[in-house]
């Protein structure tokens, strides 16, 4: 009956689209792996201070550690190696800290072929005020869902003539389509009352059209969720001036990049964002979103923290929310405590002293 | 003034010789001011705009009333200007945002380039009419060439806000990038949009940019781009505007990715001074602005082109659900009126009417419901031409 009610959890949890195979079960009572992607710069020790955590909240995770340096392939196009594509196919689920794109290597960045090779299409940012730590805006709860794949970051361009460049913006019926239906199966398992399509139609009148229908059309199939439109202008004018009207805002790629990090920096900036990257095939990737920080790599001063909560995502995810819950309110009561703060969060403490903090928290709580 | 004239025959006369050597970087942009020491000086460096449509000593503005808060808000400004005695006649066009044909907004254009200079409201666009019917506004803009769009942002003191002390110029480019209107559907269910980026107008607007920040005594620029993504299109943008920077030595220089500029602007917004950036980012910078300083009812815009003018408020926002019901801010609109007042060298009236409009906003606290008060528009106005008419300049009575 247990294992029932779990497994039925696990599936309602991160908006399983009818369409896709389900989760496998191997939770429940058994240890799950997931793969977990290091990353560059300060990746490897807050990848070490998450794994810390796990072990102290005695989570059933076990970690598959692997590389994704891009290698050239037969054929001549770049891909990941394939013992990690290999693992992330077997496991679905991954971790993976901050990637660096180096700028004239000649193969594009390590995001976008994680991306391309598991056609990551939804990229999911919740947004909640941490207390502990304050900035001037208190009371955001909001999710920003982002079409990943096409939109104006197609990256295709073209030199018309010399001195005019041509972007191409692209929509297209089936991928607007996905997102929407993503967007409302999520606000429905997670008990989110409304979801707000963004976007510039009145300018974009083809493009953004489409999108536009495409969500009307889903929002047909979810009455429980009210389904609302407004333009990009209307939404950042009023996020700046009272998030709180904000649930879930569904939009195409740009939009999401710009306004998924507009709420970032409500909260508090990259260090403290968790977010998740939805694939086709049942895969998710969690991920901290900040850059590599090479200045202080190597000096245990980094911030684990959106680490940390992109972990807790991904627990919530496979439907361990015990765990999810004991771990993010350890986490958010050390940074409310402010005694143990890394330099980002306003003190000097050292990555391991925060780690251990949380670490003692979770170990009381049991 | 008979220099003037003469500068102006001569420049005429000679355009079609020195044209070429003049080049585009030899335009003076309106909003800006020029010195020129000696005639000759100025013959070769200014080519001077058209002067305004100033007849018996009054000016003629087309004025188009627009939708929702737009007609109310601009009768508060025709009354304020009747009652202050500014010499400026309106030319009213209207717009009918329903009808599809381009007759309406053709003879706004029309009017507009009688005149050199308008002040408008928002005309609404019908997102679900077909691709076809062009935002009115976007035609405007584009078949004037009002290639900059500025908005000053500042706080004002009287209203309460999270951000304190924010001074953002925001100079966006106001005719290409995504707003060209170039869509189409190759294959049934994939939609391609094309935004252009120019170099002659990357280089226009990079420089308006840096001619503002100089005569307004700035010290830094900040373009926005996304060229780590769009390498082609912004980064030609962000190329453009390194080379301006590079004839002004004595201005900083420094470019930021507009997801993280949006990020900084809600933690840090005091570290940015003047913004230059593409379309579709300066919608979003703008909007995000507004909201810092308090909201949409605040803030005034200018776009200029090389010949025309044309003023707004900043977001262009049509505020249906709130017309006709007195409670829209006129705050907006009444600043704008004097950035256009500013514009037609009537400096005295201008100032007169902007000290009048800041001290019923930082002293009487007579703010309207968008700022947090419950004032209506008309006593707010009624308040203005109170204070101006205790100033003791002549005016009508109220």
């Amino acid at each position: 009956m247990y294992l029932l009610k779990l497994s039925l959890q696990v599936s309602h949890v991160m908006g399983a689209i009818k369409t896709q195979s389900p989760l496998p079960r191997t939770f429940s009572r058994g240890i799950q792996t997931v793969t977990l992607i290091p990353g560059d710069g300060i990746g490897p020790e807050i990848s070490t201070a998450v794994m810390k955590i796990f072990e102290a909240a005695k989570a059933p995770i076990q970690w598959e550690e692997r590389n994704v340096t891009a290698i050239k392939g037969p054929g001549g196009r770049w891909m990941i190696p394939p013992e990690a594509k290999e693992s992330m196919n077997k496991n679905k689920i991954g971790l993976k800290g901050p990637l660096k794109t180096p700028i004239a290597a000649g193969h594009p960045s390590m995001n976008l072929l994680l991306r391309k090779t598991f056609d990551l299409y939804a990229n999911v940012r919740p947004c909640v005020s941490i207390e502990g730590y304050k900035t001037p805006y208190t009371d955001v709860d909001l999710v920003t869902i982002r079409e990943n794949t096409e939109g104006e970051y197609s990256g295709i361009e073209h030199l018309i003539v010399d001195g005019v460049v041509q972007s191409i913006k692209l929509i297209t019926e089936e991928a607007s389509r996905r997102i929407a239906e993503y967007a409302f199966e999520y606000a429905r398992n997670n008990q989110r009352t409304s979801v707000t399509a963004v976007h510039k139609a009145n300018i974009m009148r083809m493009s953004d059209g489409l999108f536009l229908r495409k969500c009307r059309e889903v929002a047909e199939n979810y009455k429980d969720v009210k389904f609302t439109e407004m333009y990009l202008d209307t939404v950042c004018l009023n996020m700046v001036q009272d998030p709180s009207h904000f649930d879930v805002l569904v939009m195409p790629n740009l939009y999401g990049d710009i306004l998924s990090d507009l709420c970032a920096g409500l909260i508090g900036g990259l260090g403290v964002t968790p977010s998740g990257n939805i694939g086709a095939n049942g895969v998710a990737i969690f991920e901290s979103v900040h850059g590599t920080a090479p200045d202080i790599a190597g000096k245990d001063l980094a911030n684990p923290t959106a680490l940390l909560l992109s972990a807790v995502m991904m627990l919530r995810h496979m439907g361990l929310h015990g765990y999810a819950k004991k771990i993010e309110t350890a986490c958010f009561d050390t940074i409310r405590d402010e005694k143990v703060l890394t330099k980002d969060l306003g003190g000097n403490a050292k990555c391991s002293e925060f780690t251990a903090d949380i670490c003692r928290r979770v170990q009381d709580m049991d | 003034k008979h220099t003037t004239i003469m500068m102006a025959t001569l420049t005429k006369a000679f355009k079609p010789i020195l044209g070429r050597q003049l080049g585009n970087t030899a335009k003076l942009f309106p909003g800006l001011s020029c010195t020129c020491n000696t005639p000759t000086e100025c013959l070769f460096i200014v080519y001077l705009q058209p002067p305004p449509a100033k007849y018996g000593g009054r000016h003629t503005v087309t004025l188009i009333p627009g939708d929702g808060i737009g007609p109310e808000l601009l009768n508060h400004v025709r009354e304020l200007f009747r009652f202050s005695c500014v010499p400026v006649d309106f030319e009213v066009v209207h717009v009918n945002s329903a009808s599809t044909s381009e007759d309406d907004i053709n003879n706004a254009i029309m009017a507009i380039r009688r005149n050199g200079v308008a002040l408008k409201g928002n005309v609404e666009t019908n997102h679900t009419m077909p691709p076809n019917h062009k935002s009115r506004n976007n035609l405007l803009r584009t078949s004037l060439d009002l290639y900059a769009n500025m908005m000053h942002c500042q706080s004002l003191p009287g209203v309460q806000t999270r951000h304190k002390n924010i001074d953002i110029i925001i100079i966006r480019e106001n005719t290409e990038g995504e707003y060209s209107n170039l869509e189409h559907e190759s294959v049934s269910g994939v939609v391609e949009s094309l935004k252009i980026i120019t170099r002659n107008n990357s280089l226009r607007i990079a420089d308006y940019a840096f001619r503002l920040a100089r005569d307004k005594g700035r010290r830094r620029v900040t373009a926005v781009h996304k060229a780590n993504i769009m390498k082609l299109g912004d980064g030609l943008f962000l190329q453009c505007c390194k080379e301006v920077a590079s004839g002004y030595p004595d201005i900083e220089f420094d470019s930021m990715i507009v997801d993280n500029t949006t990020m900084q602007l809600v933690s840090k917004p005091h570290q940015f001074d003047v913004m230059v950036m593409p379309n579709l980012y300066g919608n979003v910078v703008s909007n995000v602005c507004a909201g810092l300083v308090g909201g949409p009812g605040l803030v005034p815009g200018a776009n200029y082109g090389r010949d025309y003018a044309v003023f707004e408020t900043a977001t262009r926002n049509t505020g249906k659900s709130i017309a006709n019901r007195n409670i829209a801010n006129p705050t907006a609109m009444l600043l704008a009126s004097c950035l256009m007042l500013d514009h037609l060298k009537l400096h005295d009236y201008a100032n007169m009417i902007r000290g009048a409009i800041l001290t019923t906003m930082n002293e009487t606290r007579l703010h309207t419901v968008d700022i947090g008060g419950q004032g209506t528009t008309s006593e707010v106005v009624q308040s203005i031409m109170r204070i101006i008419q205790s100033g003791g300049p002549l005016t009508t009575e109220i």
